[in-house]
């Protein structure tokens, strides 16, 4: 039903979309510009480079920038961010549980609820030892073990340290997310639900959207948000500046509020990389919970059952799941 | 193509088979056709829903169907393994089950890689895999053995059969016109002149070099699908040969299955012997042992060292609220049974190797699916999720349904190839009474006159 749908319209589509890509492009060519200022004016011709390098007169009213729309081309986006190595950190001192992360996350790729690219898990490393909040995104491994696996070169590693996916390449053989150590792959196991404008963008690695069914996806630290100079949702969100994201070669990470030095950082407070024995090499680093801002308990009491159940093994052991 | 008395008696004795087509034929192929078809309606609700039907979800990625892979893939490289060796060395007592080795051997070939493209979510991509190849992949090195493997194991068949077809053709047999055609076709003009003698056997015994290795290549490539990720239960450098071996002892095991069928349905008890049986059945033990081996040491090693997520796998895989009970079901049937049977004179019986063999294949496939399943349930980080589908994997309906198509496939093609050739090779078989005076088929010298029949 869909396909014909589409095939109905097809044509005029096809233009709408080139006018917004166009514009999309043009207005995005300084990072800092923001392209909702771009407003239609009706009833106007403009004149308009195509991808293919035509030059093209389309009708204004058909203009209206959409977020989400890639801002470069499929081949760019496997190149990725020239100069750049992206780099996070997380503090685990000051996660307290608020998922404001995920939420945020969430929104911002039209994911549905419980299909989470970031997660918050509550990790207890020893029987006395404490329990905390660890958050976690993909790590954008350098040595990544889903990369190596893709029998299509669907999942790729690109210059600026990102591991993304390119969602009309994947087969969905799954076999990256078998490989994943960190189990942070995540599969459309059914048609996902993606609201109706945005089912007819053409998809790039650097968005993923409209997700597809049978396809894997997965965090991209949002390359296309970070092209306009924006931190990635999550770092935005959390109202305790628990991530810091940043770029590894300018050494500085920020978590939208501090901007603090990254090797420092990390030799001050110890930071390490989770299950670094695996030699994955991850681009994320993690702070050790020292001196918490939290207790624990803080991230729990005020949860809904369902949530709760997650985490009941650990916070009230002995307990019957609800 | 001429055939002494005792292939020629051989050959009346089954050629009422692949003439005719009998009612219980007819009954085996429609209830093949019927579970094939609720296959295809499995598999159409999975291509119109998406892979929702099935019990797999973001920890389980890989369930039955991967499971199955395995299982018929094995079976299909256990039978060139066990063909290559009857023939390069020229087993006496070899020839008569040869051919069922060669069939299931292209039969499992075909309907293996079905289950691997029932895991893939978008068939509607499949060509990227030639499009976009990714030369580090364990999936592409897998996709062009089994590629390889499935022309080699076809070729092997068929260049044994050249022979056979020569002789279906000059038979006037009572069969329709097409089939007469056929077997002319396939016969490739084969008249038994000393040319051609020797071009087959050069061939043939090439063949059967090439596909011992390549079986075991292939089969090791297979488990590096698993052995390179870097998941407890599966990261070990044992995988390789852990999968050689177990893939030729379960298609030992549906070897011997096959042939007491066989023997009793088409009354082949001079040509598959208790002999037979007894010979297969002590290959099957000493693979037992093998196995047994292996297993002990993959198991042990991990529990000795008792590395931490290791641990959690051999928990599950040994505790009773874990996986205990099939653990102990695949190595007690699956080890020894077929270890025992054998092993004492009493029970080294046709019949009971039989049933212990199809036991130890049931056996075998409860153990791949222990390969895989405890494997990925038990990811590095604890899976703390609400959806309890998303924990625990649980196979459904149109899994089980598809896998049932499959062994109905598996057997289907086993049924009508049964019809189109005899299931002991008439052309090579030796008497085995007169086998002290026999010379083996040796390679022509080429200086011989070509004598067209």
């Amino acid at each position: 039903m869909q396909h014909e749908e589409i095939n109905e319209k097809g044509r005029r589509d096809f233009l709408k979309n080139l006018a917004i890509a166009t514009v999309a492009t043009a207005a995005c060519g300084s990072l800092n510009c923001s392209c909702s200022a771009k407003k239609p004016v009706a009833d106007k011709k403009v004149k308009l480079l195509s991808p293919e390098g035509e030059i093209v007169e389309i009708d204004s009213s058909y203009l209206n920038h959409q977020e989400h729309m890639a801002i470069v081309s499929k081949l760019e986006a496997r190149e990725g961010i020239a100069g750049k190595k992206f780099v996070m950190v997380v503090d685990l001192a000051r996660c307290k549980n608020a998922r404001k992360c995920i939420t945020a996350c969430q929104k911002w790729h039209y994911r549905p609820e419980e299909t989470e690219w970031l997660t918050v898990k509550l990790l207890k490393d020893s029987d006395k030892g404490a329990p905390y909040w660890f958050p976690k995104q993909c790590f954008h491994c350098d040595n990544p073990p889903c990369v190596k696996v893709c029998p299509v070169d669907a999942t790729f590693k690109r210059n600026d340290g990102l591991v993304l996916i390119d969602n009309d390449r994947c087969i969905g053989c799954k076999f990256c997310m078998a490989a994943c150590p960190y189990s942070t792959r995540v599969f459309n196991w059914d048609e996902p639900e993606v609201p109706m404008d945005l089912r007819d963008l053409a998809s790039n690695p650097e968005t993923n959207i409209p997700a597809r069914v049978g396809t894997v996806e997965k965090c991209d630290f949002c390359p296309d948000r970070a092209r306009e100079g924006l931190l990635p949702p999550c770092v935005e969100a959390c109202p305790n500046g628990v991530f810091y994201f940043g770029d590894e070669n300018e050494d500085t990470v920020t978590n939208g509020e501090e901007t603090v030095g990254f090797t420092q950082l990390i030799k001050d407070r110890a930071g390490y990389r989770f299950l670094e024995e695996l030699g994955t090499k991850p681009r994320v680093y993690y702070l050790p919970p020292k001196d918490r801002q939290f207790p624990v308990e803080r991230g729990y009491e005020n949860l809904p059952d369902k949530l709760k159940d997650r985490f009941r093994d650990i916070m009230e052991p002995g307990k019957k799941k609800a | 193509m001429e055939l002494n008395t005792y292939q020629q008696q051989a050959f009346n004795h089954q050629r009422a088979e692949i003439e005719k087509f009998g009612k219980l034929n007819w009954f085996f192929v429609i209830f093949f056709l019927c579970w094939i078809g609720a296959g295809a309606y499995a598999l159409y609700l999975q291509i119109a829903k998406g892979h929702g039907v099935t019990g797999m979800r973001d920890n389980v990625v890989w369930g039955l169907f991967i499971v199955n892979f395995i299982f018929f893939i094995g079976l299909s490289y256990a039978g060139a393994i066990i063909a290559g060796v009857l023939h390069l060395l020229k087993v006496p007592w070899g020839k008569p089950i040869i051919r069922l080795a060669q069939m299931m051997a292209v039969i499992s070939v075909v309907v293996g890689p079905v289950f691997i493209l029932l895991c893939v979510g978008r068939f509607d991509r499949l060509h990227h895999l030639f499009m976009y190849p990714r030369i580090q992949s364990p999936m592409t090195w897998d996709v062009m053995a089994v590629i390889t493997f499935f022309a080699g194991s076809v070729l092997f068949l068929y260049l044994a059969l050249v022979k056979d077809f020569a002789v279906y053709r000059d038979a006037k047999l009572n069969i329709p016109k097409w089939k007469q055609r056929l077997y002319k076709f396939l016969a490739i003009g084969y008249r038994g002149a000393a040319s051609q003698k020797r071009h087959l056997i050069i061939s043939q015994n090439l063949l059967a070099i090439i596909m011992i290795p390549l079986a075991i290549i292939v089969a090791s490539i297979l488990s590096w699908i698993f052995g390179m990720t870097l998941r407890p239960g599966w990261h070990s450098t044992i995988f390789g040969p852990y999968f050689v071996l177990g893939a030729l002892y379960s298609g030992c095991g549906v070897l011997i299955v096959a042939m007491w069928f066989y023997r009793n349905m088409y009354k082949l008890n001079n040509y598959i012997t208790n002999k037979h049986f007894v010979n297969m059945g002590y290959v099957m033990m000493m693979l037992a042992a093998g196995y047994g081996y292996f297993t002990f040491s993959e198991y042990f090693t991990s529990w000795f060292g008792s590395a931490k997520w290791e641990s959690e796998v051999i928990d599950k895989l040994f505790s009773t609220k874990g996986y205990g009970w099939y653990t102990l079901f695949a190595n007690a049937a699956g080890i020894l049974l077929p270890v025992l049977i054998v092993a004492i004179p009493a029970t080294r019986k046709p019949g009971l190797i039989t049933i212990s063999a199809f036991i130890m294949v049931m056996a075998l496939w409860v153990k791949r699916y222990l390969i895989i399943v405890p494997t990925l349930e038990t990811p590095a980080l604890p899976m703390q999720e609400t959806r309890m589908e998303y924990v625990k994997y649980t196979a459904t309906w149109p899994e089980w349904t598809l896998t049932f198509a499959g062994v109905a496939t598996f057997l289907l093609f086993f049924t009508l190839m049964a019809k189109f050739v005899t299931i002991v090779p008439v052309s090579g078989l030796e008497d085995p009474h007169q086998q002290h005076n026999h010379q083996h088929e040796t390679v022509p010298v080429k200086t011989e006159t070509v004598q067209p029949a």
